[in-house]
């Protein structure tokens, strides 16, 4: 009996990452900049590969704290003189016609 | 336009009508909702935070009489981003801290040759504390602002406006007038540093067993 692989099988062994560069794909990824059998590949590693499945959660626990650092306000003098210049240049822009 | 986090600006056309008018409330709004961003993405070209200000006040003068000539073929807030970034890179040019943005076309260039994950593959095993609501993560937060400034300028820049400022991939190749798929590298680049100094800090600050 003659044993075939299906389709299916072999598309992802076409496609399967190693741990290396399915950590380069990450980006991607989290993007959706990937086609649809490279997104299904870095989906099953990451189900799959307990390493990268830790890396990824890291990974977007980094983009979390990136998105909430402390921020620092304009100071409040220049904040007051920008607004006062945009008063007196605003009404001579809208004088001029 | 308008994925500053918490942002809650009208429309374009609202706004630059606004401005034209010489609505102050308006310009209030955006200066309160986009400078502190502005200065973040600046003091990435620049060696101090007082010109970063000087950065930011410049920038917003030239929108003050740049804003009868807006044509609206970008976004308001790209628009704005874009004066500030030429502003910023020829303040840091001036101050000689940067060198010129080409002698960084290799930074984040190609994907391969970089041998394994910044951290090895030890670390994957370590679990992080949950970020959240912690003393840890508020160290944490304060560590990451402070070394920003070591990222190679243009991966600084990227990562900045995308995870810090919350811009979209679209909005940063306008700005930067960069490649989507450089804009990747370098923004991934940047993360797997950051991932790697969070990681080194979990590690120095983990409970022995
Ligand atoms: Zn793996």
């Amino acid at each position: 009996m003659k044993r075939f692989i299906s389709e299916a099988r072999a598309v992802n062994v076409v496609k399967r990452f190693t741990c290396d560069e399915l950590v380069e794909h990450l980006t991607a990824y989290l993007d959706d900049a990937l086609d649809t059998p490279a997104r299904d590949a870095v989906r099953d590693h990451l189900s799959c590969c307990e390493g990268c499945g830790r890396y990824f959660d890291q990974y977007r626990a980094t983009i979390r704290v990136l998105g909430d650092l402390p921020t620092r306000p304009l100071p409040t003098e220049t904040r007051s003189r920008l607004l006062s210049t945009f008063r007196t240049r605003r009404a001579d822009h809208l004088t001029d016609g | 336009m308008g994925s500053f986090v918490g942002e809650v600006l009208p429309p374009d056309d609202v706004v630059v009508r606004a401005l034209r008018a010489g609505d102050e409330t308006m310009f209030a709004a955006l200066l309160d909702t986009w400078s502190h961003g502005m200065l973040r993405v600046a003091r990435s070209y620049v060696s101090t935070d007082h010109s970063a200000e000087e950065v930011v006040q410049d920038t917003w003068l030239a929108v003050i009489d740049g804003i009868d000539g807006f044509e609206g073929r970008s976004s308001v807030k790209t628009w704005v981003y874009r004066i500030l970034v030429n502003t910023a890179k020829k303040r840091g040019l001036r101050e000689s801290r940067i060198l010129p943005w080409s002698a960084f076309e290799q930074d984040g260039q190609t994907l391969g040759g970089h041998g394994p994950p910044p951290g090895g593959r030890a670390e994957f095993t370590a679990a992080w504390p949950t970020p959240e609501g912690e003393a840890l993560a508020a160290e944490a937060r304060g560590l990451i602002a402070e070394a920003l400034g070591r990222l190679p300028p243009r991966q600084r820049v990227v990562i900045t406006l995308r995870d810090v400022e919350g811009c979209t991939s679209e909005e940063v190749c306008d700005i930067l007038e960069i490649s989507a798929a450089n804009q990747r590298v370098l923004l991934h680049r940047a993360r797997a540093t950051v991932r790697g100094w969070l990681a080194s800090y979990y590690d120095s600050v983990k409970q022995p067993d």
